[in-house]
């Protein structure tokens, strides 16, 4: 198999702590990447897209592969693979709309290697594992140069295939917070198959209700209509305080639609994307208000 | 599937009792292709071996000015380049003219660009080198100067009275005066039937309506690979995955200007071909690399170059108009038919015309068909080429006219099928044909009474192709234990192995497992017709049992010999020789005979060449019932059912298997597939996340109906099956769309942003 005509160029590292990885990574002679499950990197590769001086495979430091309680929410290492995380029945219970996102990615033997950090950083305005990840508020931890910081998810990524990070800067893991009672997420997507295909729109809800079931915190994302995941606040807004009847979920619906920003390419238009941003962030809403009754 | 109740079921047929035939044993090259040991394309090795790219134009037409090949000759490993000028010139009006013309001009510039290119993707240079990484590095070396020209992406845009002409030398074939200027337009053709004129006077109903679909490729999953080598002395080896190693064998000996004896073509396994590998695009590069290295050579294709260059069939547009009575009865169809060729001329519109009305009983027809040149691949081969298209056309239109004359879509196709005796639009008047009974048994068949729920719809269409015989050769030889090899010079591409031993064990009298089928190379078997056309079960199977009734008539000689009898005196019965007058000779079985054979003449074999006529053509009927998602656009297949007459089903699984591939593409091009090319010409959607193939979860079963109505060309009935299930689906799918939302869908494919946008209004 050819890489490209360029692998004989590329150099690759394995390190085995987080301190390492950021040596590595700010000691590069060229442009490095980070290689987590590769799901992305390897097609890259292939394809000619990319020519690294250097790979940095990060899947061997335990912190990157490890999914931990912490505060009473989760902590999720970055390289750690869907078909791990989706084994996991507590984060399941938690955040089943975070890994429908997660699990979306790929085929099956994909799932072995599909990981929420390469998903983000990746920079793909359709990945599947973003929204569900800024409707939960997650945080990520990145290691650099400078030590660690917190950001949020919604923050990482700056446009098509760029994200925030400084040079020798990664992402360490995820924070997903406590779960209160009366709460649910969930993603939907919306592809021309039904598998093995990238999101024409993508819409994730997370919900919060009170013991009246009036809705207390709500946040809505999307995918694939602007050049990054959004977080949509004004779509939250508009169901806070109700039930999610038909007018809260279309006054949330609107806001989606005004929020949107995309573009008319092979996979969609921009009419079709806009509409069906509303139409998804709708359904999403009720099964997340399902999940949270349940 | 169901196997079991069927083995060994003994099925009447004019009189003919079958032991073997019809059963569903196990395909002989089954282990090595499910273990993943059997070797396809890519997976030859020879020594010494080196390793070749392409160099492909990034414009979609452009003069070429220049090509600077010497940065690639100096990077370490490279050993060979070469270009256009590295090929000998063919004549422009060197022609075959057999079942499709082909153009040798044509190929040999398609395989590699002379002074022009005319697609995204056309190949300008290739080379090689110690490894495949170090010839990608060489071929982003190699520096094309382009003149980039105006592309013409489609039909419509390439017959504008100011569009950039591709071909100078091209001037509309089939119209008269001749033209005095050439252009984008290749060829009229049309066929005729009655007067159209006044039988649209007869109408009481008349429909109308303009169809179009888009470019879409065979979707194979095996990109096209192939090893090359020659001697110091000039002989050529070729070994690689095709549908016809004789084809191989032929073209490369005319591309690159050896005679025929030269050339050695090996089959592979192949990887899916339907159609698309009718033809050739690495075989000359490497063999030209190969002479100039020194070295054997190989190529295989990225995903990316399949899609930019090989394949596709034409995307078109179809108008169609039918008239009926109020009764029902079609009194008049008329069809005209725009085909984008792609880079050459060649679309398979003519096929269109001659295809689309074909199971009606139409007395006033008219179909023209235009070929036209655009800046894409060449269209090849697909599934019954051209036919799907008019289909598509016709079969909504047949919904449309049900639909106005307040009739069941079924009983309106009922009421007009052809039937034996019908007069075909294209010239032949059918023989014994089992259209009809395709109809009945989608009227019996559990999915055209199941109940339908909101926003779902029921589409039913049918669909012809004629399925051609022509030149085959087969070759059984008899194992000195009485075990035997069946030689066929046609690749496996549907279960063929497994047809031939069953075909041969049929006439021989001994069980399937005792034959072994081989596809041969091209010096061990006589010329072959390659695999296509639905022909192989049909035409190469006349010949295997043919060739089986030589070797058995040689075994009874061999009989008569031991016996010292008459030839009339031995008769074959169940595998073994029986002596008919006299009972003092115990019957001999084909290993008695085999063990003696040195003692009665040497090695005992049978041989047949043959050119078959009497293939009978296919009619199938597609029921597809679906679901639409009113806010998204999305189409969930439900149900569906594919129907077919198949003469007679040598192994029903193979043959249930050609029906729901059919479907299954037929569906794919329905529903998501097309080419999607920027403004100015380059292909946006390479690989299969953006060609949409169905993939499994996409699908419903696909059940199958298997109607026998036997052909009496063949001596066991068959009809070629392959081609006639591509057929229906497309309009199958838009018709049953079309019912869940209430408005006719009239351009494929029905993805979810054009569906939306249909349902929209907009």
């Amino acid at each position: 198999m050819s890489f490209g005509g360029n692998v004989s160029e590329i150099q690759f590292a394995t390190p085995q702590t987080v301190k390492e990885a950021v040596k590595c990574l700010a000691g590069a002679k060229g442009r490095a990447k980070v290689l987590a499950g590769g799901t992305d990197l390897l097609v890259q590769l292939r394809a000619g897209m990319v020519r690294p001086a250097l790979i940095v495979d990060i899947k061997h430091i335990p912190e990157l592969s490890a999914v931990k309680r912490e505060d009473g929410g989760f902590r999720v290492g970055a390289a750690v693979s869907g078909a791990e995380l989706g084994a996991n029945k507590a984060f399941r219970k938690a955040w089943p709309g975070v890994l429908e996102g997660l699990e979306l990615i790929g085929s099956t033997q994909i799932q072995g290697r599909a990981s929420l950090g390469g998903n983000l950083c990746n920079g793909s305005p359709a990945a599947d594992s973003v929204p569900g990840l800024i409707a939960a508020g997650a945080t990520c931890k990145i290691a650099g140069p400078k030590g660690t910081r917190e950001a949020k998810v919604e923050d990482v990524v700056a446009g098509p295939g760029k994200t925030t990070l400084k040079p020798g800067e990664f992402v360490v893991s995820f924070f997903l917070p406590k779960r209160p009672k009366h709460a649910g997420d969930a993603y939907l997507r919306m592809i021309p198959r039904t598998e093995m295909d990238i999101a024409v729109v993508g819409a994730a809800v997370s919900l919060e209700f009170d013991a009246k079931g009036v809705c207390t915190d709500a946040r809505v994302s999307l995918g694939a209509v602007a050049p990054k995941a959004l977080l949509v606040k004004a779509a939250g807004k508009a169901l806070v305080g109700s039930k999610l009847d038909d007018d809260a979920l279309e006054a949330m619906a609107a806001a989606c639609r005004a929020a949107c920003n995309p573009i008319d390419d092979k996979r969609g238009t921009i009419e079709y994307r806009t509409k069906v941003a509303g139409v998804l962030a709708k359904r999403a809403a009720r099964i997340a208000l399902e999940r949270a009754q349940a | 599937m169901g196997n079991e109740e069927n083995v060994g079921k003994i099925i009447d047929y004019s009189g003919r009792q079958f032991k073997q035939i019809g059963t569903r044993v196990v395909r002989p090259d089954g282990v090595e292709k499910v273990t993943g040991k059997a070797n396809f394309g890519a997976d030859f090795k020879a020594n010494g071996m080196i390793y070749a790219r392409t160099v492909r134009s990034p414009h979609a037409h452009a003069k070429i000015k220049k090509i600077n090949v010497d940065k690639a000759l100096k990077l370490k490993g490279v050993k060979a380049v070469v270009t256009g000028a590295d090929f000998p010139e063919i004549d422009v009006n060197d022609k075959a003219v057999g079942e499709v013309v082909v153009s040798y001009y044509d190929m040999a510039h398609n395989t590699i660009a002379r002074d022009k290119v005319y697609y995204d993707g056309h190949v300008v240079a290739a080379v090689a080198a110690t490894s495949a990484d170090i010839a990608e590095q060489a071929a982003r070396l190699i520096e094309v100067e382009y003149e980039v020209l105006k592309p013409v992406m489609t039909a419509e845009a390439a017959l504008k009275k100011n569009a950039p002409v591709l071909h100078k030398h091209l001037f509309t074939q089939g119209v008269e005066p001749k033209p005095d200027k050439p252009s984008n337009l290749a060829a009229r053709s049309q066929f005729k039937l009655g007067d159209i004129e006044a039988g649209f006077g007869q109408a009481d109903v008349v429909v109308e309506r303009t169809y179009t679909t888009q470019t879409v490729h065979q979707g194979y999953i095996e990109p096209h690979a192939c090893v090359a080598s020659i001697t110091a002395d000039g002989m050529v080896n070729v070994w690689c995955s095709s549908q016809g190693q004789f084809m191989v064998r032929a073209y490369v000996a005319k591309i690159c200007g050896i005679e025929i004896s030269k050339v050695k073509v090996t089959p592979a396994e192949i990887g899916g071909g339907f159609g698309g590998k009718t033809v050739i695009y690495l075989e000359p590069l490497a063999v030209a690399l190969a002479k100039k290295a020194g070295r054997p050579v190989k190529m295989v294709m990225t995903r990316d170059e399949v899609l930019r260059a090989t394949g596709p069939t034409s995307g078109g547009s179809a108008r169609v108009k039918l008239g009926a009575k109020r009764d029902g009865t079609i009194v008049a169809g008329d069809m005209e038919l725009t085909y984008e060729a792609g880079a050459y001329p060649g679309s398979p519109v003519m096929l269109g015309c001659m295809t689309g009305f074909a199971p009606y009983d139409i007395k006033n027809i008219n179909a023209v068909g235009w070929d036209v040149v655009v800046n894409r691949p060449k269209a090849a081969a697909y599934r019954a080429p051209g036919a799907p298209v008019a289909a598509f056309a016709v079969e909504s239109a047949v919904d449309e006219l049900a639909e106005q004359l307040g009739m069941d879509p079924l009983e309106l196709r009922l009421k007009n099928a052809a039937v034996e005796g019908t007069q075909a639009p294209y010239g032949v008047k059918f023989g014994p044909i089992g259209y009809k009974e395709t109809l009945e048994a989608a009227k019996n068949s559990p999915q055209w009474k199941a109940p339908l729920g909101p926003n779902q719809g029921r589409g039913i269409a049918s669909g012809f192709w004629f399925n051609i015989g022509g030149t085959s050769s087969a070759e059984v030889m008899v194992n000195e234990d009485g075990t035997v090899i069946v030689a066929t010079g046609n690749p496996d591409i549907g279960g063929s192995r497994a047809s031939m031993a069953l075909m041969a064990a049929e006439v021989l009298g001994i069980p399937y497992e005792r034959i072994k089928p081989l596809v041969a190379d091209t010096e061990s078997v006589p010329y072959s017709m390659l695999t296509g056309g639905s022909r192989v079960t049909f035409a190469t199977g006349k010949a295997v049992i043919e060739a089986a009734q030589d070797a058995v008539n040689d075994l009874r000689r061999r009989a008569a010999k031991i016996w010292d009898v008459d030839l009339e005196q031995v008769e074959w019965q169940d595998g073994q020789a029986v002596c008919i007058e006299s009972d003092k000779h115990k019957p001999l079985t084909i290993a008695n005979i085999a063990a003696k054979a040195d003692k009665t003449g040497g090695a005992i074999s049978g041989k047949a060449n043959i050119n078959a006529t009497g293939a009978g053509p296919g009619f199938g009927t597609h029921i597809c019932d679906v679901e639409v998602d009113p806010e998204t656009g999305h189409v969930t297949v439900l149900r569906y059912t594919a129907i077919q007459d198949v003469g007679k089903a040598i192994h029903p699984s193979y043959v249930e298997g050609q029906l729901q591939g059919g479907a299954v593409q037929g569906i794919g091009w329905a529903l998501n597939e097309e080419y999607v090319y920027s403004d100015d010409g380059r292909l946006l959607n390479t690989g299969f996340l953006d060609y949409r193939i169905p993939v499994a979860s996409d699908l419903p079963m696909i059940d199958t109906v298997l109607v026998e109505v036997p052909n009496p060309g063949h001596p066991f009935g068959v009809r070629g099956v392959g081609e006639t299930p591509i057929v229906p689906p497309l309009a199958a799918v838009a018709n049953a769309v079309s019912h869940a939302i209430g408005k006719r869908c009239a351009d494929l494919p029905l993805s979810p942003v054009r569906l939306l946008s249909i349902i929209d209004g907009k």
